[in-house]
């Protein structure tokens, strides 16, 4: 009985912990494989990068309409869109790199959502903005995650062929083809569109947990996309489900304990992964035996 | 691969400048690969080699002056990038990897079938590394990855094959055997033209050159352009653009 207490109670009592069960599952859906992508890119900072980009967004979206799901929603997107577009411009007509461009584009766009937010809110709210309430997650927004995690699986399915080779051999792709950019920039919608996904349930600061924790650690099990993208999703779906029951029986709050689910697994994989882990590194299995 | 109905365009070069990374690498080249030459530019570490190369695949736009592909499409071209521009630590089967030299015929969404699946093992079966389909391509060393890279090409059956420093990094048997390939695409009335270091296997293999220091040294057949006097001045001319820079 003090197990079902513990483990299964909290789902059939409380409808706010199905709701947020159902997001983290929705979540992970859809952050998985743009995650999976995100670390064979090398593109986990970036990823980092435009999380932070959506706050202004999102903020200027509150002051307008106040706490609107969707206007939130596609305030963060056209920002963080922005800022992913703004950064590539820079890096082009610049000498300045990629990466250097978009974290000057962040760390301006953190800044002016924190300032626009504590203008005319209460700290409550940008807390709320920041770190999330996935217990707060009402029918309109898991919707909206559902409706983000569908898309995403689509459109990975769609481009899944150039979106490969453009991580294996992206000369390759542009001499073949004559493209590359527009893939590169479908892909970055969809990291943009799955970070607007997570801001709502874990905050622009931690919705990038979800996706590239997950992801990190199934470098350590699986060695083809396919499976990467499986466990990265199997992971963060876990990571959700451990993380609400943590908050829950525990009384801490649910953002932070989800991600530092994550985080477990990922320093799990690191230790005792079957690929390339601590483990097989240093202890390895004797190949022959006297 | 078949032997290609001739005659191939030639690809044209007119008072071409263009840079890399906003540092101006080819200068005021004019002249043109004669339909099935097979071509190798030389020259010093930085003298616009791989930039010229990239710039005839389309990859990187001219500053000034034109590139005529004559009637080629990008179907009929066929790049090798260098070995440090692929990320071999993908998780990527070789027989996929091959795979991809069939993009024209799949495209995004064609399911490869037994068919197109028995041309990419022939292609790699012609390279020596028949068996090593389901092998992913980290595990791989630099001349086996190379051998994929060049099935792949085989698989493009393209007409023009420009090839970026093919023969770096890998052993001397696998260099000679991967050059047995390239005259063989040469054989077939391929135009090839290949991005080299080593002088002394393009003065064994390679009819024509292209001597380039960031501007034409010379250009024509290799007896021609590999004189001492040719080759003190690319070096001379590149010390003089790289003090500048």
């Amino acid at each position: 009985m003090m197990l079902y207490a513990a483990l299964i109670e909290p789902f059939v009592e409380y409808g706010f912990m199905r709701r947020a069960l159902v997001a983290c599952f929705a979540l992970a859906l859809g952050a998985g494989p743009v995650g999976t992508f995100l670390v064979l890119r090398r593109m986990s900072l970036m990823g980092d990068a435009m999380g932070h980009a959506i706050l202004p967004g999102a903020a200027i979206a509150f002051l307008v309409a106040g706490l609107s799901l969707w206007a939130m929603s596609l305030g963060g997107f056209i920002a963080g869109l922005t800022v992913v577009l703004l950064a590539g411009i820079v890096s082009r007509v610049t000498a300045l790199r990629e990466d250097a461009s978009l974290a000057g584009f962040y760390l301006i766009s953190l800044a002016l959502g924190v300032l626009i937010v504590s203008m005319r809110g209460s700290s409550v709210d940008l807390l709320h903005v920041l770190f999330g309430t996935i217990l707060s997650v009402d029918d309109a927004a898991l919707l909206l995650v559902a409706a983000i995690a569908s898309l995403t699986l689509v459109t990975l399915a769609l481009i899944y062929r150039p979106l490969v080779i453009e991580c294996f051999d992206p000369a390759f792709l542009r001499a073949t083809t004559g493209g590359g950019t527009l893939w590169h920039f479908i892909f970055l919608t969809l990291v943009v569109l799955n970070l607007v996904a997570g801001f709502q349930a874990l905050g622009t600061l931690m919705a990038l947990g979800l996706m590239m924790l997950p992801a990190a650690a199934a470098r350590f099990w699986a060695g083809a996309v396919w499976s990467l993208a499986a466990l990265s999703i199997a992971m963060a779906f876990a990571s959700g489900l451990i993380g609400l029951l943590i908050s829950y029986n525990f009384s801490l709050p649910s953002g932070p304990s989800i991600i530092l689910t994550a985080g477990g697994f990922y320093l799990g994989s690191i230790l005792l992964g079957t690929r390339d882990s601590l483990r097989t590194r240093y202890f390895p299995r004797a190949h022959f035996h006297e | 691969m078949n032997a290609l109905a001739l005659p191939v365009p030639a690809i044209e070069l007119e008072d071409l400048t263009v840079a890399y990374d906003r540092e101006p690498a080819v200068h005021h080249l004019t002249g043109s690969f004669a339909p099935g030459s097979l071509t190798a530019i030389v020259g010093p570490n930085g003298a616009g080699k791989s930039t010229l190369l990239k710039t005839i695949a389309g990859l990187i736009a001219p500053d000034e002056g034109v590139v005529r592909m004559n009637g080629l499409t990008r179907r009929g071209v066929a790049y090798l990038p260098q070995l440090a521009e692929i990320d071999r630590s993908f998780p990527i089967d070789v027989i996929d990897a091959v795979s991809l030299g069939l993009w024209a015929e799949i495209g995004l969404f064609a399911t490869i079938t037994g068919g197109l699946t028995a041309r990419a093992e022939a292609a790699l079966a012609a390279v020596g590394l028949g068996g090593f389909e389901n092998r992913q391509v980290g595990s791989l060393s630099a001349g086996q990855f190379q051998r994929v890279l060049f099935a792949r090409l085989m698989l493009q059956d393209a007409s023009v094959i420009l090839l970026d420093e093919p023969f770096a990094a890998i052993d001397e048997r696998t260099a000679a055997e991967l050059m047995d390939l390239v005259d063989r695409w040469h054989g077939e009335g391929r135009t090839v033209i290949a991005v080299l270091h080593d002088i002394e296997r393009v003065r064994a293999a390679f009819p024509d050159v292209l001597l380039l220091a960031r501007e034409p040294i010379a250009w024509g057949p290799a007896g021609d352009v590999l004189t001492p006097e040719n080759l003190r001045r690319a070096r001379y001319i590149s010390d003089g653009w790289s003090d500048a820079a």
